[in-house]
């Protein structure tokens, strides 16, 4: 009866990538901040189990929203 | 000309350039189009918010001033069966608290075909609804002189849930050591293991057995299926959504609960902040009042930055701050500012709170510049 549930595609949740090093340093001169002002995300966090992600990767999310239609956000692996 | 479209995608949201791309009219030269995209950038800057502007006052004033029209204890009654749910400021307040345990946890339970058509809907919903021991037997009853326990069965109960002796004396003996158990057809007899058994721990024990979880998903106290729009649904009283988004039959990427630790745990920090705005929106346009969503979703951002939930209460975001002062200003001064005292805490007045303490100018607006001079 059991069986395993992929989390991912649950309608709640918006897509998570992770970004590559190029990325992360763009992104954080674009913004021009350290990694540790960018809001975190657990590593235990379900949304990203399937990416592998470490502490200090820098997740990529894109929303669907409801007054643009889709945004994008960032957030940073932390320990717990 | 879709080259240079997609020049702007960094600059505009999507739906914008979703917009410009679906009311384009035929064969327009690239001059035109870059005119367009050029207005059309202009009044999306103008749009925006500007930095320094003091979004959370806003917000707080935004969601705060409708929320003195809402009624202060209301319940509402859905449907016939009469399933009782949280709403208006009690459940909004739940909500932006953090509050792990909520008053009345609902959920929603999507089904895959056949199911969702309809087909022992009745059946399948209340296969999900937590059965206890208590709920199909008559009578428990202790025998002083063989110090027994013996457990009277609902057959017509027992039929209507499809269960079988067996099942019972099974799930009995799963979740209760110490005991054998005879089956008896209309009895079932529990005798402890242990030779002298105090009566005590038989009245102890008789407690015990009536919570002894028999069928069903632990936490789903009442079950009812609805029909929404083209499909058969099923309401919970109860949640427990890891547990239901496992069972065969339902639609586990479209079932969801109000309980937001819950989805957090489940799904994840981004789909509790999505919960968090839908939940409160939900509650205020129910009360017929207009909120833009922004500002719900600049609550449910600060309450998910830190990758959990955290309430906007003493404990949650407050004690995030960074300053003493702003800390101080909220709830419990005279513990903080001991707590800074002993520990000789810095306070850098970064922030609106401490400044307007210290009769500063306020980094907010035109109060965010600095001068900055050459060093020579």
């Amino acid at each position: 009866m059991k069986k395993k549930f992929t989390v991912d595609k649950h309608i709640l949740i918006p897509k998570h990538t992770k970004l590559g090093d190029k990325h992360k340093e763009k992104l954080l001169e674009k913004y021009n901040i350290s990694i540790t002002g960018l809001p975190r995300i657990l590593k235990t966090d379900p949304g990203i189990k399937s990416l592998g992600a470490k502490p200090g990767d820098i997740i990529k999310i894109t929303r669907k929203s409801q007054t643009s239609s889709e945004a994008v956000f960032y957030r940073v692996v932390v320990d717990v | 000309m879709d080259k240079l479209i997609s020049e702007y995608e960094d600059k505009l949201p999507r739906k914008v350039i979703d917009d410009i791309r679906a009311n384009l009219p035929k064969g327009i030269n690239q001059a035109k189009l870059k005119k367009i995209m050029d207005k059309a950038l202009g009044e999306y800057e103008n749009a925006k918010v500007n930095a320094g502007e003091s979004v959370g006052i806003i917000a707080a004033e935004s969601i705060g001033e409708p929320g003195t029209q809402m009624t202060l204890n209301t319940f509402h009654f859905a449907g016939v069966a009469e399933m009782n749910v949280t709403l208006g400021l009690p459940r909004i307040i739940e909500i932006l608290d953090g509050r792990k345990e909520i008053k009345t946890p609902i959920m929603q339970i999507r089904l895959k075909a056949p199911y969702s058509k309809g087909k022992d809907i009745k059946e399948f919903a209340l296969s999900i609804k937590e059965t206890k021991l208590s709920e199909i037997t008559t009578e428990f009853s202790i025998s002083l002189a063989d110090s027994e326990i013996e457990v009277k069965l609902d057959k017509e109960k027992m039929k209507s849930l499809n269960l079988t002796n067996t099942n019972v004396v099974n799930s009995i003996s799963k979740q209760l050591k110490g005991f054998t158990i005879k089956d008896n057809k209309e009895l079932i007899i529990l005798k402890s293991r242990a030779k002298e058994e105090a009566l005590n721990e038989v009245y102890k024990a008789k407690e015990k057995i009536k919570d002894i979880h028999i069928r069903g998903v632990k936490g789903i106290s009442q079950v009812l299926p609805v029909k929404r729009d083209d499909e058969f649904i099923i309401m919970t009283s109860g949640s427990n959504l890891s547990e239901v988004l496992q069972i065969d039959g339902v639609d586990s990427h479209r079932t969801t609960t109000n309980n937001i630790f819950e989805i957090q745990e489940v799904l994840g920090v981004e789909a509790a902040r999505q919960a968090i705005i839908e939940e409160v929106f939900n509650v205020i346009e129910n009360q017929g009042l207009n909120v833009d969503v922004r500002h719900i979703m600049l609550v449910a951002d600060t309450m998910c930055v830190l990758g959990m939930i955290k309430g906007i209460t003493r404990y949650g975001v407050v004690s995030e701050k960074s300053s003493v002062l702003a800390r101080a200003s909220f709830e419990t001064p005279i513990k903080h500012i001991i707590n800074a005292a002993l520990v000789g805490e810095n306070d850098t007045l970064n922030s609106v709170v401490e400044n307007v303490m210290l009769n500063q100018p306020v980094p907010i607006g035109t109060g965010v510049p600095k001068l900055v001079t050459k060093k020579k």
